[in-house]
């Protein structure tokens, strides 16, 4: 078919189309099959995998905000082990592109879930999960992302690209973003959650069985699009990949327009399994309107000033 | 049918019709491919709001009834409370309205294989499910018999139409306004006495069906009870409708209310613990390990 050039371009990775699923959203792939064609995805990134298996926060773990949901799901899931054995190869086995969120405690565990990913086949890439464990400044904290990243790098066999997730925290995202950068990332996914609280209506306290969790979904999607352009700006050689409140073509392009190489669908998924395809289809139309022939075009487009030629 | 006929499927939906059912509204959608995959007890998620919604969440309801035949050609039914602004837009909804529906989802009510007797309890507007079970139980040749609860005469759903889907209808109300007083939890030992049941199947809220699986318990037969945990998802993505369970191998494990229930066998499910994650769960982490 012809039309705009999806394909793109991440480290080493080249993606068929630029909308991945993030972590967490897809559940272990099966969820969303009756919905989605995986295999047509640009990549689908896994729930967070923990070494040891992990039985998750307390309930209620999701609330719906205006325009948002708060969660704090506690990285439920059956460990290493578990998803090497049986998570990993169903993917494999759709040939789904898969890129592998790990979260560590300590060095030790970050050092051995690089490791044993990492050597693992079908594996397309590795995120790092910044934001774990909760209460822990690394997706906000540059010296102690870098720290993090570099035990990761350290560990991984070569050829894997290392995707490091940060905060769209906008006191800091350029420093975090510069310091996983030089701790050995290949790509910064600007994309979590900014810190929220609900409370419930009838007793007044956290809505949240944790506490306070992680605000997602349109509510947030300004925020990381201006985390996303100033990182952009101030590492134009970066790889980036944005993330926060992608429901539609025009968000996604919005998203490579301030400078992602890739977007990744989240909470929209939760609402609307079936969208990553829709939004694959309605970026290929946005382009199309704009003349624009190929992904690898719109990239950065929004820095460049007007009549400029892209 | 083949194994893609099986799996749920999401359809741009339409409204055939939405009306007062006592408390409650009766919502029943056109939505192709639901109704030939439903069993009793599974669910449907329906988007709210429609495309420039600020609701990020599907509403899921337990199906009251599905025709894959009919004039319509497939539809869904669903009964509800309308207690918050998203099931407030689905009440207000007229005939031809496009809804967003995702469906079957969530394991149904496990059948018997033999003509047993059964027994099946349901409070307020969760009792809906359990009359397409009933059909479907009477099918087999079940005996099925009824005790439908509420809080009081105008919370009941069902009372009419029970009498036609069931051998034995026990109506009970809490405050006594019709029926017998008190919760159906308490009324039920005695028309399980009555009729002998080797199942009970149970819709409700979370303490009534903890009292309907110690009642059945006691009794000697089993449970079948759908819960609902406050689905976010529904399709089981985003593991936050969580309960602990113990499994075939004795261990508790928190599973999700939308994937692996809503409906479980009573005497699986942790009632006292709903909403923790018990610390002798598989995985739990113990405090200390923390940070």
């Amino acid at each position: 078919m012809s039309g705009p050039d999806l394909t793109t371009a991440l480290g080493e990775l080249t993606l068929a189309n630029p909308v991945m699923v993030a972590a967490g959203c897809a559940g272990t792939g099966r969820e969303l099959e009756p919905f989605l064609d995986l295999s047509g995805l640009g990549a689908m990134v896994t729930r967070s995998v923990t070494l040891d298996p992990r039985a998750g926060g307390p309930p209620p773990r999701a609330v719906e905000t205006p325009s948002g949901l708060l969660s704090d799901p506690g990285l439920q899931g059956n460990g290493l082990q578990g998803f090497l054995a049986t998570e990993l190869p169903w993917l494999a086995q759709r040939q789904v592109r898969t890129v592998v969120s790990i979260a560590g405690r300590n060095l030790g565990e970050w050092a051995e879930l690089a490791r044993r990913v990492g050597l693992s086949p079908g594996v397309a890439g590795v995120e790092v999960n910044l934001a774990w464990p909760p209460g822990s400044a690394a997706c906000r904290d540059s010296y102690q992302a870098g720290k993090v990243l570099g035990a990761v790098r350290r560990d991984m066999p070569r050829g894997v690209p290392v995707l490091a997730k940060i905060a769209p925290d906008v006191h800091h995202v350029v420093d975090v973003a510069r310091a996983v950068v030089k701790a050995g990332a290949d790509v910064v996914v600007v994309g979590h959650g900014l810190p929220g609280l609900a409370l419930d209506r009838e007793t007044l306290r956290p809505a949240l069985g944790s506490g306070s969790g992680a605000l997602s979904g349109p509510s947030v999607h300004a925020v990381a699009l201006n985390c996303l352009w100033e990182v952009h700006e101030a590492l134009p050689e970066v790889h980036l990949v944005g993330g926060g409140g992608v429901r539609s073509g025009f968000d996604a392009l919005a998203m490579l327009a301030a400078g992602a190489r890739a977007v990744q669908v989240g909470t929209t998924v939760l609402r609307d399994p079936g969208a990553p395809g829709r939004i694959v289809s309605e970026l290929r139309q946005e382009l199309d309107r704009r003349n624009i022939a190929s992904v690898a075009e719109s990239i950065g487009h929004a820095h460049r000033p007007e009549g400029e030629p892209r | 049918m083949t194994p893609a006929a099986r799996g749920p499927v999401q359809v741009q939906g339409e409204v055939l019709s939405n009306k007062r059912a006592g408390a409650y509204q009766h919502l029943t959608l056109v939505a192709p491919g639901v109704a030939e995959r439903f069993r009793p007890g599974s669910l449907v998620a329906v988007a709210v709001g429609g495309d420039l919604s600020d609701r990020m969440l599907r509403r899921s309801f337990p199906i009251y009834r599905a025709r894959a035949t009919g004039t319509y050609r497939s539809t869904v039914e669903v009964v509800f409370p309308v207690t918050e602004p998203g099931d407030s837009w689905l009440g207000g909804l007229g005939p031809g309205a496009a809804v967003d529906v995702v469906g079957p989802l969530g394991r149904p009510y496990a059948l018997p294989k033999e003509p047993v007797s059964c027994t099946l309890a349901g409070h307020a507007h969760a009792s809906a499910p359990l009359f397409s079970l009933a059909e479907r139980l009477r099918e087999r040749g079940c005996a099925v018999h009824m005790v439908l609860g509420a809080v009081d005469e105008r919370g009941l759903f069902g009372a009419l139409e029970a009498k036609r889907a069931a051998k034995t209808v026990v109506v009970a109300t809490e405050d006594g306004s019709v029926g017998m007083r008190g919760p159906v939890g308490q009324v039920l030992p005695g028309l399980l006495a009555r009729t002998g049941s080797d199942v009970v199947y149970a819709a409700g809220p979370a303490a009534m069906l903890h009292d309907v699986a110690a009642a059945a318990e006691r009794h000697g037969a089993w449970s079948q009870t759908a819960l609902d945990a406050g689905n976010v998802c529904a399709t089981g993505a985003c593991q936050s409708c969580v309960v602990p369970v113990v499994g075939e191998d004795g261990v508790s494990r928190m599973v999700r209310a939308c994937a692996e229930g809503p409906v479980f066998r009573g005497d699986r499910v942790r009632w006292a613990d709903l909403g923790t994650v018990p610390e002798d769960t598989w995985g739990a982490s113990r405090p200390e390990e923390e940070r």
